[in-house]
């Protein structure tokens, strides 16, 4: 077992660095096959399957010569894995070509309408956690009983509800009827611009983050920062209940698996408090799990904002992609599945190395 | 076993004795058995019976949808155009003054048809690459598990969206859409379930009597494999309206005048603040639909997967 060196460092536990550097190289092989994958179904989806790329850009009543001059500048006449090249490496510079609808390069238009998607799926998120995971630990402290049932049914229906359809009814209920909170969008069209929520976070040298909430936070824009956070609940809410439905579900069955080990019992024995024994001793274990759960959530949110933020308005890339949909703006869409794509792999990849990172068992 | 009591039992008594006696005479007697047994579970499971009824309610309103409604569904009668919910029209009528009760019985059909077509699709690809990648393992398995993987990672709504804006919106080009991103995690769990069966005694045994790779793959692996394929399908069921529901809302689903539920809502958005009931009612019928999905895969994953033992 022992190597040469450092007797617990080469304990087969997969820490010395030859091994590191094979993981490592792993991880990455997996990594840069993801992308390839993802850039060919795209480039496939975009490019090969329209019937008429070049009609789609010129229109059916261009000159013949404009017709081909554009064949000729899109690639079309080189064979089709040289065109894969170009658009990888285009991809991998970060040029997704110009969007019709906006004329604006893709890249700088997902940059604009990436942080609110951001901040939408971060707060659901966050209150996923916060609401999911107590759900779910007393589900399974109280197995069996009521409390379980009702958080199960709960998640259940949080699972089976179309969030779109949820979304209006909320903007039916809380809006329209009872006047408790704005409508669609990201704030009132009379603070717009204030704290400049057009900027990318990406940009260095602006001083906003992009998100609204922050922005107006730092800036003591107090006004906005309600009128963003009224604005904010409702999509919030609703993507808020996909996550807490998949996370309370989980938490269940990880807590549950821990309960039925024999520390529980241990710990029990010992005489400690059913406190002690369910946070700190069965929890503790769950807590490790829940990231790549977290990560998961985190990353799907990401996506599933497209159909939220339709029914409210709400300017990010899933309002983007689809109004470039409705445009047949092909290479802002394939640039926006792309983006989203990357973040998705992106988020798992990095849940899964946290994992690993903070769960003994799991380097092997 | 002895059957011949003293007093005879009634009919009922004696099935009930023949499904339950400790050794099964034939193989059909087994399978029955089983099947009882799986069903005395299932029933007993207040949630999953209640999702059983809502599925099979779905399929008889897909059935007798012409005994339950008056039209089709898309006759439309412009001067009783968007009336409320009441004694004729039972949930009001939409903006071209066709019954919405119509619309959301015959939409059962088209919901019905997503999710079957996508089934139908998902499920052989899913066994086939699964089970041979399982079986044979070696460069095989690696190249097809890195490229299933590949689709696994895709977000899966947004792949759906870009592929259907390529193909142009209709209801095949939907399910095509979200069969392309929805069988990935069907080959992971028949590769793992083959990788377990690989090297029972029985496969050896199958092995030595000269059967051919195919004829285990299809003969005695497979079949092993549906039933947990079977229950993630239940379970993935509710996705799948929901992502078909979503398409239709965006347009790209079913193209009117087909009453497809998510198209319905998305017209009936325009008349959210007076006309609540247009976006309402097919919601409900959603929502529903995939919750009785939900419940029944819920079910039957503790009924036919007995690792889970009813804990999960």
């Amino acid at each position: 077992m022992a190597h040469s060196g450092n007797p617990i460092a080469g304990t087969g536990t997969g820490s010395s660095p030859r091994q590191f550097v094979a993981r490592a190289a792993n991880l990455l092989f997996t990594l840069s096959l993801t992308f390839v994958g993802l850039t060919a179904i795209t480039f496939i989806i975009g490019r090969v399957m329209p019937a008429d790329p070049v009609l789609a850009i010129v229109g059916d009543r261009a000159p013949r010569e404009v017709y081909e001059a554009m064949y000729v500048k899109l690639g079309l006449d080189k064979p089709l894995i040289h065109q894969y090249l170009i658009y990888l490496v285009n991809v991998l510079q970060g040029d997704f070509g110009k969007s019709i609808m906006t004329t604006r390069p893709v890249l700088d238009d997902l940059i604009r309408f990436f942080p609110a998607t951001f901040e939408l799926a971060s707060i659901a998120t966050i209150a996923g956690v916060f609401i999911g995971v107590p759900m779910g630990v007393v589900a399974a402290v109280r197995q069996g009983r009521l409390t379980d049932h009702i958080v199960r049914v709960v998640g259940l229906i949080g699972y089976s509800v179309p969030i779109f359809w949820l979304g209006l009814m909320a903007l039916l209920v809380f809006y329209a009827r009872l006047e408790w909170l704005p409508g669609p969008g990201r704030i009132e069209v009379y603070y717009d611009g204030i704290v400049e929520p057009t900027t990318g976070f990406i940009l260095i040298d602006s001083p906003t983050t992009g998100f609204i909430l922050i922005d107006s936070a730092m800036q003591k824009e107090w006004e906005v920062f309600h009128n963003a956070l009224s604005h904010i609940v409702l999509p919030a809410a609703m993507l808020t209940t996909f996550a807490l439905a998949y996370i309370a579900r989980m938490t269940r069955s990880f807590m549950l698996d821990q309960l039925n080990q024999e520390y529980v019992i241990t710990a029990r024995v010992k005489g400690l408090s059913e406190m002690a024994v369910i946070w700190r001793h069965a929890f503790r274990n769950v807590l490790i799990q829940l990231i790549t759960i977290i990560g998961l959530t985190y990353a799907s949110l990401l996506e599933g904002s497209v159909l939220t933020e339709t029914v409210f308005a709400w300017p990010g890339i899933g309002q983007y992609i689809t109004n470039s949909l409705f445009n047949a703006d092909m290479n802002a869409v394939i640039g926006g599945t792309v983006v989203v794509g990357i973040c998705f792999v992106g988020i798992n990849m990095i849940s899964d190395a946290l994992y690993r990172i903070v769960d003994p068992r799991a380097r092997r | 076993m002895t059957r011949s009591a003293a007093v005879p039992p009634s009919p009922s008594r004696r099935l009930k004795i023949w499904l339950l006696s400790d050794s099964p005479e034939s193989v059909f007697h087994a399978r029955c058995q089983r099947l009882y047994l799986g069903w005395r579970v299932f029933s007993g499971n207040p949630i999953a019976m209640t999702g059983l009824l809502i599925i099979v309610a779905l399929v008889l309103a897909a059935a007798l949808a012409p005994l339950l409604t008056q039209g089709d569904g898309t006759e439309q009668v412009l001067s009783r155009r968007l009336l409320p919910p009441g004694a004729e029209h039972w949930f009001g009528t939409d903006e071209l003054g066709r019954d919405i009760y119509d619309r959301v019985v015959w939409g059962s059909r088209i919901t019905l048809y997503i999710v079957g077509l996508v089934g139908l699709l998902v499920v052989p690809i899913g066994l086939a690459i699964g089970t041979v990648a399982g079986y044979v393992g070696g460069w095989i398995d690696n190249v097809l598990m890195r490229f299933t993987d590949i689709f696994l990672a895709f977000p899966r709504l947004i792949l759906a969206l870009a592929f259907v804006s390529a193909l142009g919106p209709g209801i095949e080009n939907a399910v095509l859409a979200i069969a392309l991103t929805t069988w990935s995690p069907y080959a992971r769990l028949a590769r793992a379930e083959t990788i377990t069966i690989r090297n029972s005694e029985y496969i050896m045994a199958a092995k030595l009597q000269g059967a051919s790779g195919w004829r285990i793959l299809y003969g005695h692996i497979a079949p092993l494999c549906i039933s947990s394929v079977i229950i993630r399908l239940t379970l993935d069921m509710a996705g799948i309206i929901l992502t078909a529901a979503g398409l239709g809302f965006l347009g790209l689903g079913a193209q009117p005048p087909l009453p497809e539920w998510g198209a319905m809502i998305s017209t009936g958005r325009q008349y959210l603040l007076d006309q609540w009931w247009v976006a309402t009612v097919p919601g409900i019928a959603i929502f529903v639909v995939s919750l009785g999905f939900n419940l029944l895969g819920d079910g039957l994953r503790d009924v036919l997967d007995p690792k889970s033992g009813g804990s999960a």
